[in-house]
């Protein structure tokens, strides 16, 4: 029967079939964009880059969701980790102010790390309480109102600008994936995150202390959230209130259509960018034919069960 | 017998701290409210509690059995939207019509009157029962992770919302709405029972809450006969070992269905009632969003595990009325809004903290893991 299977692996079998769909849906848009306006320009490079720019804000805070859930664990904080480090960072401004966006980031997964590794309080709970406190924070801070303070000009160089034709955005996503492909494959940190997300206790009778790995998760999803939040600030030259809160569900989406297993221990990087670009060309094509927003919503729903139907389906329980 | 009733409170600790607490913090209220301990206050309060009551059941039965379901707010704000269509209460009934991708379908005319409102009431909790239903198909036939399912299931059904209600509006009978959000004597004056209410036995009586007595009675009719069939009780099977019961021969399928259908009504109930107290369908996904996230926030407050098997939506009602007196509490005593969410969120955090300090006690580490 290996035969059969083609030589993919457990892991490798939804990234193919998620960049299938990918195929799909640009087929699908070039044809419906032909068929009424004449052109297609969800072929053209221009177009596809600029989506890509817009995608990598998404792509950067899926990077670190990802980490989080290949240990078992999700950080409902995001929304308001990203939205704080962006009206931080422009409230401090100057050279300092990206330094400090990534601070809140970091300050924020140490909590939500300390608050699920030690005191053992699940994290969809918890993670949920340290959100609703940043968003009391800053509706504190700013008076509930969009905040006056704009983006410095290394954000909105580094979010907007373009480097030989190609966004800076893309070069930071790049750099982000790279970051998290070393420490997922190539360092012990990567096969402890493995491995707690496959028997948190066996891993720690192997001798790995758990709980520091689990903050250490958590924080590089509050960084990965912070830095996707100093960048949106930077690509809409200001911060705002609920900036983050678009970012939440898509970004689970992304990694779990990207064929990581919710429950942890399973799932690849490449899987995570597919589903990434999956998201952001659906929403796209969506965009260009006019769909209303009741109808994104249904489709988005439908193509989440419909991926996941065809290669997430678990193993029966049977002993 | 006192020694059974001692090992009784061990058991149950979380669920008795959460009503000692609930009792507390509402009598500290009614002592500073400036017109405390009176049917008026009592029945604004269970107006407001209701619909995150009925929320936080809907959320108890999945996580029982160690599932978790995002999609109840979504549910609720479906169900207050066909509520608003079906519920206008006009004599000769409403037209009904449905316009997509620029057609427009003629559905005929649903009924008016007290019959059509009650076929109305009945058709949309129903709506609210079959989208549990669904939600239970897709987990156990599809085999997919019930927080991912109930995920995109949830987006679907934020997007009918989105479909029948682009803009807020629509309308509630007056009567209807009269009826079930104000004291008991109210209700049976408009619906002429009890000699309108001026009956001298009901008299005592008529100050209660009808929210409070409909809680009750979806709380005694519904939950309590769920929780002591062969399916409730697989329910809670399925959420401390689900291996062990498959092994023991307990309906697995079955349970999950059941819990996420239950659900499902549980949360049809709250849309109906939400849509019946503001009087109006309103597809907000934020506000969705918030009552989902609260549903589980109550959950957890209310002494059930997130890990399934221990606990039960009676605790979780609690848990949803001390989250809501919280919010009371900025009203009487004048805290800054601006300041509220901070309290809000600093408040469910140190909830869920203190329940765990325990965790810093247990010796052999390996414990910890489960």
């Amino acid at each position: 029967m290996k035969t059969m299977n083609l030589g993919l692996s457990r892991d490798d079998r939804p990234i193919l079939i998620a960049s299938l769909f990918i195929l799909v849906i640009l087929v699908a848009g070039t044809a419906y964009t032909i068929a009424r306006f004449g052109s297609a320009p969800l072929l053209q490079p221009a177009y596809l880059l600029q989506q890509l720019q817009i995608g990598a804000f998404l792509g950067i805070v899926a990077a670190g969701m990802m980490i989080v859930i290949l240990i078992a664990q999700i950080d409902l904080s995001v929304p308001w980790t990203l939205a704080a480090a962006a009206m931080m960072a422009t409230s401090i401004g100057g050279p300092l102010a990206i330094l400090v966006g990534l601070g809140v980031g970091l300050l924020i997964g140490l909590v939500n790390g300390i608050g699920v590794a030690y005191l053992r309080v699940p994290s969809m709970i918890f993670t949920l309480g340290v959100n609703a406190v940043m968003r009391g924070l800053m509706v504190a801070h700013t008076g509930g109102y969009a905040p006056q303070t704009t983006a410095t000009g290394l954000m909105r160089s580094l979010a907007s600008e373009r480097t030989l034709g190609i966004p800076n955005a893309l070069f930071v996503w790049a750099a982000v994936s790279v970051l998290v492909v070393v420490i997922l494959q190539r360092m012990p940190l990567g096969r402890y995150i493995y491995a707690i997300g496959n028997k948190e206790a066996a891993a720690y009778l192997a001798g790995v202390d758990t709980r520091r790995v689990t903050v250490i998760c958590f924080v590089l999803c509050g960084l990965a959230a912070a830095l996707a939040g100093v960048l949106l600030a930077g690509y809409s030259t200001k911060a705002y209130q609920a900036m983050g809160d678009a970012y939440l569900l898509p970004s689970i989406a992304a990694v779990v259509i990207g064929g990581t297993n919710i429950l942890g221990g399973r799932g690849r990087y490449l899987g995570t960018l597919v589903g990434v670009v999956l998201i952001v060309l659906l929403n796209s094509v969506l965009s260009i034919m006019d769909m209303p927003e009741a109808g994104r919503q249904v489709i988005y729903g439908l193509v989440i069960i419909l991926m996941l139907l065809v290669y997430g389906r678990g193993e029966r329980v049977t002993n | 017998m006192l020694d059974d009733l001692a090992i009784r409170l061990r058991q149950n600790i979380g669920f008795v701290t959460t009503i000692v607490l609930f009792c507390v913090f509402y009598l500290l209220y009614n002592l500073a409210h400036p017109r405390g301990f009176t049917s008026a206050v009592l029945v604004q309060n269970s107006d407001e509690i209701f619909g995150l009551a009925m929320l936080a059941m809907a959320q108890t039965v999945p996580v029982l059995m160690s599932g978790l379901d995002l999609s109840v707010g979504a549910v609720m704000t479906m169900v207050g939207c066909f509520a608003s269509h079906l519920l206008a209460g006009t004599a000769g009934g409403t037209p009904l019509h449905l316009e997509i991708f620029g057609l427009h379908l003629g559905l005929g005319t649903f009924p008016g009157g007290t019959y059509g409102i009650l076929l109305g009431m009945i058709v949309c909790v129903a709506i609210g029962t079959l989208a549990g239903f669904i939600n239970g198909c897709v987990v156990v036939y599809g085999r997919i992770q019930p927080i991912i399912a109930t995920l995109a299931t949830g987006a679907v059904y934020i997007g009918i919302a989105l479909f029948l209600r682009p803009t807020p509006g629509g309308k509630i009978d007056e009567d209807l709405n009269w009826a079930l959000t104000n004291s008991f004597g109210d209700f049976a004056a408009t619906v002429h029972i009890f000699d309108d209410g001026a009956a001298g036995w009901f008299a005592p009586f008529a100050w209660i809450p009808v929210p409070f007595v409909l809680l009750m009675l979806i709380a005694l009719l519904v939950w309590v006969p769920f929780r002591r069939s062969v399916v409730g009780r697989a329910v809670y099977a399925v959420g401390s070992a689900e291996g062990a019961a498959y092994m023991s021969g307990l309906p697995i399928d079955r349970a999950k269905i059941a819990a996420f259908t239950l659900g499902g009504f549980f949360a049809g109930c709250g849309g109906l009632f939400l849509a019946i107290q503001t009087s109006s369908g309103n597809a907000d996904i934020p506000q969705a969003g918030a009552y989902t996230l609260n549903s589980i926030a109550s959950v957890v407050i209310g002494g059930t595990s997130l890990l399934g098997g221990t606990g039960s939506a009676i605790g979780s009602i609690f848990g949803a009325m001390i989250l809501r007196v919280i919010s009371f509490f900025f009203r009487i005593f004048d805290i800054a809004p601006l300041l509220q969410p901070l309290f809000e969120g600093l408040i469910l955090l140190a909830a869920v903290s203190i329940g765990a300090l325990g965790m810093l006690r247990v010796k052999n580490t390996l414990e910890l893991f489960r």
